[in-house]
Order: C-alpha cells, then structure tokens, then sequence
C-alpha cells in the first residue's frame, strides 16, 4: 500500500485545485482517525464465532450478533464487526450501515458504569440538562468525550426511559435512579467510586 | 392491453414494472435522481412523485401499474414539492458550481434550473468534510453527496463489490466506506461504474490534465499519445456528431493539433495481445495447466482476483493489458538513442477506463522498474482537453495515426466490447481467412450484451468451452459456480464494466440504452471497414515480432508477477 501511495504522489505531482482545499481543512480540523484499530486478544474472535454459529451463518444474523458481541463487552469493537461481515458473508461497509444506523451499537469501549440519562420531554422540563451537565463536569467529559479514561463512567443522554411519573431520571447499568438533581448525581457518582474501589 | 389516464391523455402499458416508466413511455421526462434503470428501486430522491385523481401522492417509480389509473405529473401541488425538494437538496449542497468538475453534466444542476429554482432559501449546516484522494482514479467529495445511493448500489448490484455504504442516520446520514476509511484500503478496484451513476460530483474521475498540458508545453519531451478503441466511438455525440460512430480520425487531428508528438492506436496492441494470449491459450491447452485461463486486459477484475480469488491467480494470463504493451513497447523504441533524438519520451494513454490510471502505477506493471505508461487521462479529460484548447471538433479533417504503431486489425479494434478480446482470440485460432469463418465467429455467441455468455467452439477436434461476462457481479457468479465445480471452461473473458470498455468508468456519462447498443455497433462497424481482421495478419505486428521484439517478448509484453 505504501509502495502503491508513494507512486500516486509522484504521478499526481501536480497540485490541482481539489488538493488544496483538503489541505486547507486538515489543517483546519486536525488529522482524525475513526474505527477501532486496537489489537484485539484471540478470546474475542473465539467468543464471536460462538455467537455466531448460534446465530447461522447468513445475513439475518448479523443484529442479534452484533447484540450478543456488544452485551458480552458492552461495546461492539470494530474489527469484530469486519470478523463478522466477513463470516456471514455481508458486505463490511452494509454491515458498518446497519451498526451505525442504531444509536445502540458502540464502537467506543464504555465505562464501568453507564449512566444514561433521560431527556425525553418529561425529564428535560423537569431540568435533566442540568443533571447531565453536573455528572459530566464532575468527571471532565465533553460532548464528544463519553467515557472516563479511567473507563469507570460513561455518560449518555437518552430519549426516554419511560419513568416519566419518576422524572428526571437515569440509569446506572440498567438500575433506575429517581427524581435526580444535580447534588444527588454527584453523590451518586462518590458512592459509585466507593463501591469500585 | 390495460391502460391509464397520465394528464389527460390514454397511454396503454404492458409489463412496465413502474408507473414512472408508464409516464416515460408517455413522452413526459419525468425527472429523477435515484432511478435507474439497471439498479433496483430505492424511492430516495421523491422527485419522481405524482398525484392521482383522489389526490393521493406518491413515487411513480416505486408504484405498480394499475389498469385504469389517472395520474398527474404536474398539477399544482406536484410542481411546488418538487422544487421543494431541489431546494432542500441545494440547501445541503456544496453549490461551488463554477468550479465543480461536474458542471454542466450534473443532474442536480440540470434540474434545479428545468425546475426553476433561483434562491435558496436555507443555509448548509452539514459540516464541511474532508476529500478523499486517496485513490489514484476517482475523488469522493462527501459535500456533494445528495445520498441518492446510486453510487452504493452500482457497486454492491453491478459490481458486487460493495465498498460503499450508508452510515448514521436521519441527518448525519453519509455515504462511505466502512469506519470511513480511505477508498483505496477498501475492495474497490478503480472500475469508476460509481462515478457513472452519480448524478452530481460527488465521486469524479481523477483528472490528470495538467500533467499532460505541462509535458506538451515542454520542448524537450516528445508527447506519444495511445487511443484505446471504446473511446472513439463516445466522443463524437459530445459535438453533435453521429452518436456511436467511431471518429478516430478526428480524434488523431486534434491530438496533433494539440501538440501531440505521435498518436498511436491501442488495438494495435490488442493485436499484440491476441497473439500472446492465442500462444499462451494453447500452450495451456496443450499441458492441460492453470486452465480456465483468466483474460488480464482490464484491470479491475484483475484487481478483483488478486484481490478476492487469490487461488485463481496462476490463471491469469500473464499478457499485459494492451495499454501496458503498448507503452512498453513504445518506451523501449525509444530507448534507442538513434530513435530518441535526445528527446525524454512521455506516455499518454486515453483510455475509458479510471482503473487504467491504477494500472499504469501498478509496480508489478513496469519494464526494467520504470513505469511505462506515464499519464492515463479518461475520454472525459479527452473532451474537456479538446474543448479547453478551443477545437472545433466537428469541423476538423479526419487524419491517420502516426507510424510505425498506428495501425490495429478489426479483431483489436473490438477489445472495447464485450466479447471482443474472445472473438478476436477465435480469429487467431482459426486457419480458415474466408468471410464465412469470420462470419461463423461472429455468430458463435461471443456478441450480445447478456451479462454472462457461455458457448463452445471446436479447436482441432477439441471443445473449447468458454464464457464471457461483464460486470463483476457476473464475474463472481461465473467464478463462484467454477470455484465449486459447478461449470468448467477452458477460457473466460471478463470485462469489469457490464457491455465492456464502451460503457467504462472513464466514458462520458449519462448514455442510455441507445447509446449503449451504438457504442457497441460503432465498434462492430469500424472492424467491418477495417481490410484486416485477424492480429497475426497485421503486417505492423509481423514486422515488430521479427525486430524490436526479438527476445524481448517476455520482458515487454508479459508481467512478471501478479503479487
């Protein structure tokens, strides 16, 4: 590939207009680099063929595997993902659709704790937002940052847990935490710690 | 014979599969960005919605025919939606329409002015993204993209290849390989039938026209032009000339007048090649080894089986493409000092084909580790170079190829076909020169633009099985069934592109059924006005193998790997 790169830039020396204009928006944003590209341990790829000769080796399989991959480690990693395209014979960009197309498949590890709270109309009238915006600055996450780099906390907004009649609410993996303001959330999160440690 | 009411008019309809096509056939252009008639219906764009007497809307191209329907395609309502519908498409769309290598054939800027769109009335708020360049024969430019998934169904439906995909959704939906990685670390192998079906300019060829302007304006490189066969018979409807009719001579005249140095045709090379692949078939043939031998003319399929059946690759025919002979052979002629005049030579192939870009900087493609082939511009850049120097190409004489590498036999003339490469390697093979041979070839199944051709001549007493597909998804079918031993050939023809090189990523866009068949029958008649036929008759060839060639067949017209 390198060979083949090295080559393109010596027959494409001409700088055309396209060029610079995707010069001028790296410099802009900064080189990012999307998709899991961690080395994954050989267990996962023995856990994922598991999963995915109980599930048969055709295209209807792929959600309820991806599903099982991400409930055994709370998030769907991107090379299983390719692993599994490959085996049930999808295409890897048609399986990276459907993954993508779910708000519920991550393919940035999570937390210990994922705490999830609710937005949805009842919540947020009731000042969820400010709830959010307590457990994040606690923790120093952003709205691109999601998870703790000690991976002990992630935090999500949702549309509705439906607790309504509770709100706001959130859940700490799936366990319901009530009528929350933001005091309570950051005590939350002290006993949490306490509870890891 | 059922029929429906399309604003106020009788139209009877048979087995259309869609109202849309009803209305079509009804002389109404009903305007679309996502249909195809050769992809499945996806319903995306809503362009093609009408209303039917109860006021029902819906998308003509997603509706089954009924008897008795009374559809208007332009009634009030219909009319106001739809430039709707262009405005919102604009609103989220790079509008840099001066500079877009697209302008002037794009749909959405076609449409947006048929519908009369003149003020936007939203602004864009999808975050600028980056190009991708990483390929050497097409650019994606993700703020173009209307998401009319042509580009991601030529690739999965035709293709088979399905490097592109949907990701995200609702708003944030984008088109892209998976996890947004480059286009050239996907499977995609450079066939361009994406940048064929993209309405907008979204995914583009390439362009290597300043490279080429730089060499002629130099005056101390001599410019060598080589024209491939499929892309002289697209260029002439671009000047309202006969469309499909071939205009080589016309092309030669304004490569000169350009500045080109020499102009030499590729089917002179198709000759080379048929002779090598002729000797090296039989030899197959003769040992019983690494058979079915696989055609390597087009190089997206053979990026496809280096790629994807990599079991198959000692199948491959060693011969290079004739693009890849061609300039091997022009670039060794020129190695003699006597006959390089202290001049640096460069190569220029025009060519139907994005992937021949990827070819020519292929490693495993050059002599003597030089890259032979130097600059590869499409027919595209072919017209735009033309019309950027101010030709008038319709007014201009036809003229000759240069020699002594201007001159192809009919049988290299129709490597741009599907079928070609096959029939030309049967003429080879036959000993019988009368016309009822060539006609009995001709005849033999190997013409047709059916995906998959299967058919058998006799050899010496011998079957010869062969098929011939085009279009990878065909391609995979036909290896998939040899693959488990469903089928067994002795040899098999694969162009990338469905219809061959005619119909190649690199030809100009938005050809319909028409010109699909008279691109195909503007080859077939060049070969009929061609004196000779068969490539071993080709003096040019005879004269080349007994000197420049001599020993040196190997080296100049053989890859060595295909690793």
């Amino acid at each position: 590939m390198e060979v083949e790169t090295a080559v393109c830039a010596k027959l494409f020396r001409g700088e055309t207009e396209q060029v610079r204009k995707v010069i001028e928006i790296k410099k802009e944003k900064g080189n990012e680099v999307k998709g899991g590209n961690y080395m994954l341990d050989q267990s996962y790829y023995q856990k994922t063929d598991e999963i995915i000769e109980h599930y048969g080796r055709k295209a209807a399989s792929l959600i309820p595997i991806m599903q099982d991959i991400q409930a055994e480690y709370r998030y769907l990693p991107g090379e299983l993902l390719t692993y599994v395209a490959k085996e049930i014979g999808v295409k890897e960009a048609k399986a990276y659709s459907v993954a993508t197309f779910y708000e519920n498949f991550s393919f940035e590890p999570k937390g210990k704790y994922v705490i999830k709270v609710c937005d949805g109309t009842a919540c947020h009238v009731r000042k969820s937002m400010p709830v959010k915006e307590a457990l994040m600055k606690e923790l120093g996450l952003s709205n691109k940052k999601h998870t703790t780099d000690d991976m002990l906390f992630t935090v999500e907004t949702v549309s509705c847990l439906g607790a309504c009649g509770l709100a706001p609410t959130l859940t700490v993996n799936d366990e319901v935490h009530p009528k929350m303001t933001p005091e309570k959330a950051i005590e939350l999160l002290n006993e949490l710690r306490g509870e890891s440690v | 014979m059922s029929h429906m009411i399309i604003d106020g008019r009788k139209v009877e309809f048979t087995d259309e599969k869609n109202v849309l096509s009803v209305i079509r056939k009804a002389g109404i252009n009903i305007p679309t960005l996502c249909y195809h008639s050769e992809l499945s219906t996806f319903g995306a764009c809503r362009l093609c919605t009408v209303e039917d007497d109860r006021g029902k809307m819906f998308a003509s191209c997603s509706e089954e025919p009924r008897d008795g329907m009374v559809i208007h395609t332009n009634s009030g309502r219909i009319r106001k939606y739809r430039k709707l519908i262009v405005e919102l498409l604009l609103a989220a769309h790079c509008r840099d329409c001066t500079t877009c290598v697209k302008s002037g054939e794009c749909v959405l800027q076609e449409l947006a002015h048929r519908l009369g769109v003149e003020n936007v009335r939203f602004q864009n708020t999808r975050e600028q993204r980056e190009l991708d360049l990483s390929s050497p024969s097409l650019v994606r430019d993700p703020n173009k993209c209307i998401l009319c998934g042509n580009c991601v169904r030529a690739c999965e439906e035709l293709q088979g290849i399905g490097a592109l995909g949907f990701a995200f959704r609702g708003t944030e939906a984008m088109v892209m390989p998976a996890f947004d990685r480059k286009i050239s670390t996907t499977d995609c192998v450079n066939c361009g039938q994406c940048r064929v079906f993209c309405p907008t300019g979204a995914i583009s060829i390439r362009t290597n026209m300043d490279e080429v302007w730089e060499a002629l304006a130099d005056p101390n490189v001599r410019v060598v032009a080589q024209v491939a066969p499929a892309v002289r018979v697209a260029v002439g409807d671009h000047y309202g000339l006969t469309k499909g009719k071939s205009v080589m001579g016309k092309i030669v005249n304004a490569l000169h007048l350009m500045g080109f140095d020499e102009v030499y045709d590729t089917s002179f090379s198709a000759d080379l090649t048929i002779m090598e692949e002729s000797a090296e078939f039989l030899d197959r043939i003769k040992k019983g080894e690494k058979l079915p031998l696989l055609t390597s003319c087009c190089p997206a399929w053979v990026k496809f089986v280096t790629d994807q059946y990599k079991d198959y690759i000692p199948n491959l025919s060693t011969c290079r493409s004739p693009q890849g002979m061609l300039s091997a052979v022009i670039k060794e002629y020129f190695r003699d000092p006597e006959h390089a005049k202290g001049k640096k030579t460069v190569m220029v192939s025009i060519m139907p084909c994005t992937a021949k870009k990827a070819e020519a900087v292929r490693p495993n493609s050059f002599t003597k580790g030089e890259q032979d082939t130097d600059i590869v511009i499409t027919t595209t850049e072919l017209l735009r170079m033309i019309d950027n120097f101010g030709i008038k190409f319709s007014l201009l004489e036809p003229e000759a190829c240069d020699m002594p590498f201007g001159f192809g036999s009919g049988g290299g003339v129709i490597f741009g076909v599907t079928g070609g490469v096959t029939e030309a390697v049967l003429r080879r093979l036959t000993k019988d020169h009368s016309k009822e041979a060539m006609h009995e070839i001709a005849e033999s199944g190997v013409r047709g633009d059916e995906g998959i051709k299967e058919f058998s001549v006799d050899y010496q007493g011998t079957e010869i099985k062969i098929c011939v597909a085009s279009g990878l998804a065909n391609a995979r079918k036909v290896m998939d069934q040899v693959k488990n031993g469903e089928k067994e050939y002795h040899l098999i023809e694969i162009m990338a592109c469905r219809r061959g090189c005619i119909m190649g990523g690199g030809q100009p866009t938005r050809a319909g059924d028409r010109t699909k068949s008279l691109r195909a029958k503007g080859l077939y008649n060049a070969d009929n006005t061609t004196i000779i036929k068969k490539s071993d008759e080709n003096p040019l060839v005879q004269e080349l193998y007994a000197g420049l060639l001599k020993g040196k067949e190997h080296e100049l017209l053989h890859n060595e790997s295909y690793e």
